[in-house]
């Protein structure tokens, strides 16, 4: 509303709001397309088909408008670097609460439009191809067109949460992309990763809603706080009244990060909410990668940098938050390195990398961490879709030989297990030079994108915090490491099991957007070069966060990170790659690592963990509550025996003296008249129910005449 | 005669026309039974509408009692009993929700109810007729009349259609509420004959001070065994798994609301200051009952039960924002009543509707449904993201108001916020019962019942049944206006004289 004058001079801005419609839009069409197809044919017996392609073309459309409307704000920010608010209607307006549909455009917000339409459109398009194979494997393809539409619902929740105006509109995304991500983890929830019949994946989908039900709860708590003491949920207003409060009472803006952090920790699988993202692995490729690598996942950092003005007012807040994100960092690193699903790796990896980015943010650095954000999207959304390209094609080796040696399908085969994977490169080339790409973005090697960015956190933190330069910088060598180990196991070396030796390249739709991605992973650290004059990145979103301190390249902190990284390549190479593994070999860490290495193989046994500490304790105090309490206690002794045996007894005191005398007549006459006028009411004419009646009856009499005789 | 043609004479009174034309339908013609049933409480629905937004005699802007029929009915003995009803925002809602699920109710008993249709039917009107009287009274005697008569009907709807111990779960219920509501009695009466009156706009400012205390407990006797609040819900979970499927619907929907209704109406108008004494109490209690109540469902193997363990916890939120004193929180609470009408009772439509299926409720014997039931898959979802507080659907746009409220963000704070703080933690504990009950019967690899009994997706009368519903969840949630506007000039005066009271 502050700026609503302005909504007339940018000539695109008006259009924001379909930025959500357009895929609301799509997903309706595949949702009624197919039963109006099937009405049609039945009605005027056409053989009308709602085909796979009709779905993917629908749902792509829908993400592709999106991105048009993303570039169009581009656009209008050119020339208008304000931005604009636009409403769309009111939303919940009680006493001093004043809530709108307003949509947000600046620069900031325009980021991560452009981010989520564009990946996100690429990924529709790589779907098409995937998902025709994947429901084709695991041999329901009446699932496809419902995939689209899980799809299609998580564009426009992130819309909504990206270019809301408050923090509750954010909060309808918040949940909305929970809910579209444990729609698509649980895509195929009747069976396990290998396609068994299995809880396991509605399990990984429950728990990933649940967990960030929890980061929630500290975002709830962080609204309330917002409310009560700013009076407000909407951006600027908030944070016009920030600094007052930070005078007044640091300790409440300190409470707010905090628990907005809560949140953060959620969505963005910080320690200690991170749990759930491994486990999201189960989705489909394509959700891994859009969802849980390269866009929802930082919604909590965009979350951080939308509130700058709060967190940059409290330096405990950021030191708070810039701990939590590097510990992180290293601590996701650390399972990484012991983990052999192409998956896992690349799930911890995102933990890791998120790590960085809630780091940079926490830090003050908003630039650093968006810059991080979008490399990352690029790098990690390719690795991602690579990784499914891998999987494919180990898939289609398996189903070959099943087919050339007529093999019994019993044999469990895991596509995703590394160990199962060497020498890919012959029979996918494309996609090993795609991976190969991904790999060194992410690892930081010179001129890659992910060179850039995290050097630029670095840079920021070896000014700032150097704990968190530390921290990260280990992490940071991590990073290369494991990510050299996965491209010996699954590239180099030899085929460990029959089906990579037979494996397929994929077909266009698939290595396509690979390719698109790979170009921009190579080449997307140019939007923020180092050197004066190249900032453009920084530039672009001072218009939203404001003056930013912009930092040149160090030579010292870009030399070391290079160096580490180089060294862990090397290092890994030498491990993974010096002598080929062998099928069965344990992992050659195994052995000089010892109980580091089982640590890290099982997560350090967090999810056990939390499994006894928290979710038993929780379901067992909840059988408690239900069984002893509240049924053996309450219901069956208290009020079985306890109330309703003493007073069956005392109607029977009542009912047979008084039975003798004059009610009993009265009774009888009662029911008389009952039976006579219904016969519907016989049945119920027993006397237990009738001295229950009975008794009411006499109290009531009782109680009233006793009334009349005394107040008269 | 004149009062028989006030509008909310024919709002309260219309489905007796039905009862009428019923009796004089052979019981064997069941058909022409339903569709006299369905087409008396559609016109019901129709005539409130009417009388609220198309009779130009309601204005939705004012904040007092409208549409007022009042007229002198006992006066014998100094004796002042009229018969007065009349709406206000505190009402107009929770009558259109009467009217508005009654027709879906009974639209759900077309096949699920065989055996004596006629009786069921007449049953049910006449259940209408006194829950419509219980939201429109505006004295207390006529008042206690009808709160007393839905009794009636629904003891026999538990106890003739219902679940194996019906009989049980039906004396249950009656003697339950019956035992609450003579204390209310008592109350009643002290306040016509001390006060002259039983009219509640006369009653109000009037009751001595010293006296609210004792009386707020009589009422709040009634309503909190009514609500059902902790601890008093031992009932809830043997009246819901015995109703037969649309008992459970008007239990949950209507029923229930009396409760939380008779405090909105009569405790905090009445008693102000003793209502504001009592908010700790009645606060701490609500924020028990949300966290218990999911404590509890989530424990359930039979969904049923898990539903009606569920209204523990969301009625918890409904006391908890009406207690908390301020717009925020009434306005919440009046709109999360809504909310659980329609999302509970589309939850206990879903539940019979497989139940019409498979005769079982077990948790264990599901899985894999939405597989081969697609349809319900999704709308089941639907609603039980509702009834989980999804921002966009109904339930959170409720919840979240509410605890706003309870924080004490408002005007006027008898908030607390670790009252807020608390019940915050029931919606992650929704989370985990609601995925809880939708993961067992949808997904996962299927279980004995999906594997072995055949199974078919709703049919149109079903997918009818719940539309309606489903247009509110969505409604509510992305545009509760009007919804606030309906409520929000009563709640704001409700409001000042609670603030006025916590003045003196």
């Amino acid at each position: 509303m502050l700026f609503s004058e302005t909504t007339s001079s940018g000539q695109f801005f008006g259009l924001v709001p379909w930025i959500v419609f357009a895929p609301i839009i799509g997903l309706l069409i595949n949702i009624f397309a197919p039963y109006l197809v099937r009405w049609l044919n039945q009605t005027f017996k056409t053989e009308l088909v709602w085909s796979e392609t009709a779905t993917g073309l629908v749902a792509s459309l829908a993400a592709g408008a999106t991105f048009v409307i993303a570039t169009l704000q581009l656009i209008s920010l050119g020339q208008h670097h304000e931005g604009a608010i636009i409403p769309v209607a009111e939303w919940i307006h009680v006493g001093p609460l004043a809530l709108d549909w307003n949509f947000r455009v600046d620069s900031l917000s325009t980021t991560m439009m452009l981010v989520v339409s564009g990946v996100g459109t690429l990924i529709h398009i790589y779907a098409i191809g995937y998902m025709h194979e994947d429901v084709r494997f695991k041999n329901d393809v009446g699932r496809y067109n419902r995939f689209f539409v899980f799809l299609n619902l998580f564009i426009a929740a992130m819309m909504i949460l990206v270019s809301g105006d408050s923090y509750l509109m954010l909060f309808v995304g918040w949940e909305g992309v929970g809910l579209a991500s444990f729609l698509l983890i649980g895509f195929w929830y009747d069976m396990d990763t290998l396609g068994r019949p299995s809880w396991a994946n509605s399990n990984a989908a429950k728990k990933a809603f649940i967990t960030n039900r929890v980061g929630d709860f500290g975002f709830l708590i962080a609204g309330f706080l917002i409310f009560s003491y700013m009076g407000s949920f909407q951006f600027d207003t908030v944070f016009a009244a920030a600094p007052e409060l930070a005078h007044a009472h640091p300790e409440i803006l300190l409470l707010i990060t905090v628990f907005m952090l809560i949140g953060v920790a959620g969505k963005s699988a910080q320690i200690p909410l991170y749990v759930w993202l491994p486990d999201a692995m189960a989705g489909p490729t394509p959700v891994s990668a859009l969802i849980h690598a390269a866009t929802m996942v930082t919604a909590g950092v965009y979350l951080v940098t939308r509130s700058a003005p709060i967190f940059s007012l409290s330096h405990d807040a950021q030191y708070i938050v810039a701990t939590v994100g590097a510990v992180t960092a290293l601590f996701a690193a650390t399972i990484a390195v012991g983990q052999y699903d192409i998956k896992k790796v690349l799930a911890y990896s995102t933990i890791s990398q998120l790590g960085f980015m809630v780091a940079a943010v926490g830090m003050g650095a908003y630039v650093a961490g968006m810059f991080h954000l979008v490399t990352h999207a690029f790098f990690k959304a390719l690795l991602f879709l690579s990784a499914g390209s891998v999987i494919l094609g180990l898939e289609r080796g398996h189903h070959h030989l099943a087919h050339g040696h007529h093999a019994d399908h019993a044999e469990v085969f895991d596509p995703g297990d590394m160990r199962n994977m060497g020498g890919l490169r012959k029979q996918m080339p494309v996609t090993f030079w795609v991976y190969m790409i991904g790999t060194l973005a992410l690892a930081g090697i010179f001129p890659f994108a992910g060179f850039w960015s995290k050097d630029e956190i670095l840079l920021d933190a070896s000014r700032h915090f150097p704990h968190v330069y530390w921290i990260l910088t280990a992490a940071a060598f991590l990073t290369a490491f494991y990510m050299g180990r996965q491209v010996w196991m699954v590239f180099f070396g030899e085929a460990r099991h029959e089906a990579a030796a037979h494996a397929q390249e994929s077909p266009l739709i698939v290595t396509i957007p690979l390719m698109i991605l790979a170009a921009l992973s190579a080449l997307g650290g140019f939007m923020n070069l180092p050197f004066a004059g190249f900032h453009n990145f920084a530039h672009w979103l001072e218009h939203t966060l404001g003056e930013i301190e912009v930092l040149g390249l160090d030579f010292a902190v870009a030399g070391i990170s290079t160096l580490l990284a180089l060294v862990a390549s090397a290092f890994s190479w030498f491990l993974y790659l010096r002598k080929p593994l062998t099928s069965g070999q344990p992992d050659p860490l195994k052995k000089p690592l010892g109980l580091l290495f089982v640590g890290m193989e099982n997560k350090w046994f967090i999810d056990e963990a939390y499994q006894h500490f928290i979710l038993n304790a929780y379901a067992n105090l909840s059988k408690f509550l239900a069984q002893t309490i509240d049924w053996d206690f309450w219901h069956e002794w208290f009020h079985n025996s306890v109330i309703a045996k003493n007073f069956v007894g005392l109607t029977r005191f009542l009912a047979d003296p008084v039975d003798l005398g004059v009610v009993d007549n009265l009774s009888k006459v009662l029911a008389d008249w009952v039976q006579e006028t219904s016969q519907t009411l016989r049945e119920m004419q027993t006397g237990y129910v009738r001295h229950y009646a009975l008794s009411v009856l006499v109290g009531v009499v009782a109680i009233l005449g006793y009334l009349l005789l005394v107040s008269r | 005669m004149n009062f028989l043609f006030e509008p909310l004479t024919i709002v309260t009174f219309f489905p007796l026309l039905g009862v009428l034309a019923l009796l004089l339908i052979n019981s064997e013609q069941k058909t022409a039974i339903r569709w006299t049933a369905l087409v008396t409480a559609l016109l019901a629905f129709v005539i409130s509408l009417w009388a609220f937004f198309f009779s130009g005699q309601y204005d939705v802007a004012a904040p007092g009692l409208q549409l007022v029929a009042k007229y002198d009915w006992i006066t014998v003995a100094g004796w002042n009993i009229r018969y007065y009803l009349a709406a206000d925002g505190l009402s107009i809602l929770l009558v259109l929700l009467t009217t508005f699920l009654t027709p879906i109710a009974i639209l759900s008993t077309w096949t699920a109810i065989e055996e004596r249709v006629k009786d069921f039917m007449i049953f049910f009107l006449m259940l209408e007729i006194g829950m419509t009287g219980v939201f429109l009274s505006q004295d207390l005697f006529l008042f206690y009349i009808f709160w007393e008569f839905t009794l009636v009907p629904m003891y026999f709807l538990i106890g003739i259609w219902g679940g194996p111990r019906r009989m049980y779960a039906a004396v249950k219920f009656f003697l339950y509420t019956m035992a609450g509501s003579i204390l209310m009695l008592l109350a009643i009466l002290w306040l016509g004959i001390n006060l002259d009156t039983f009219a509640v706009p006369e009653l109000i400012g009037k009751v001595p001070a010293a006296a609210q205390m004792l009386l707020f407990v009589a009422f709040t006797a009634a309503f909190a065994i009514k609500v059902p609040m902790w601890p008093l819900h031992s009932w809830l979970p043997d009246a819901h798994v015995e109703a037969p499927t649309a008992g459970s619907v008007i239990l949950a929907g209507v029923l229930l609301k009396m409760g939380t209704y008779g405090f909105l109406r009569f405790n905090l108008p009445l008693f102000p200051e003793a209502s504001i004494q009592a908010a700790p109490v009645i606060g701490a209690l609500a924020v028990i009952g949300i966290i218990y109540g999911a404590a509890v469902s989530y424990a359930q193997k039979d969904v049923k039960k898990l539903v009606a363990y569920s209204s523990v916890s969301h009625l918890g939120f409904v006391m908890l924002g009406m207690f908390a004193m301020n717009s925020l929180g009434i306005q919440g609470a009046i709109l999360q009543m809504i909310n659980h009408g329609l999302s509970t009772g589309a939850l206990f439509l879903l539940v019979g509707m497989i139940y019409e299926q498979t005769h079982t409720r077990e948790l264990a014997v599901y899985g894999g449904l939405w597989k081969i039931m697609p349809v319900y898959g999704a709308l089941t979802l639907i609603v039980t993201l509702s009834s989980m507080g999804l921002p966009g659907l109904n339930g959170f746009v409720g919840e979240f108001t509410i605890l706003l409220g309870a924080w004490g963000a408002g005007s006027g704070s008898y908030g607390s916020v670790w009252f807020a703080a608390l019940s915050a933690i029931g919606v992650i504990l929704a989370a985990i019962y609601m995925l809880y009950m939708f993961q067992k019967m949808f997904l996962g690899p299927a279980g004995e019942i999906t594997k072995h009994h055949p199974l078919h997706d709703l049919n149109w009368r079903e997918i009818a049944t719940l539309l309606p519903l489903l247009v509110f969840i969505f409604w509510i949630g992305l545009y509760p206006k009007p919804f606030f506007d309906l409520m929000s000039p009563t709640v704001d005066e409700l409001v000042k004289l609670l603030s006025a009271a916590a003045l003196r």
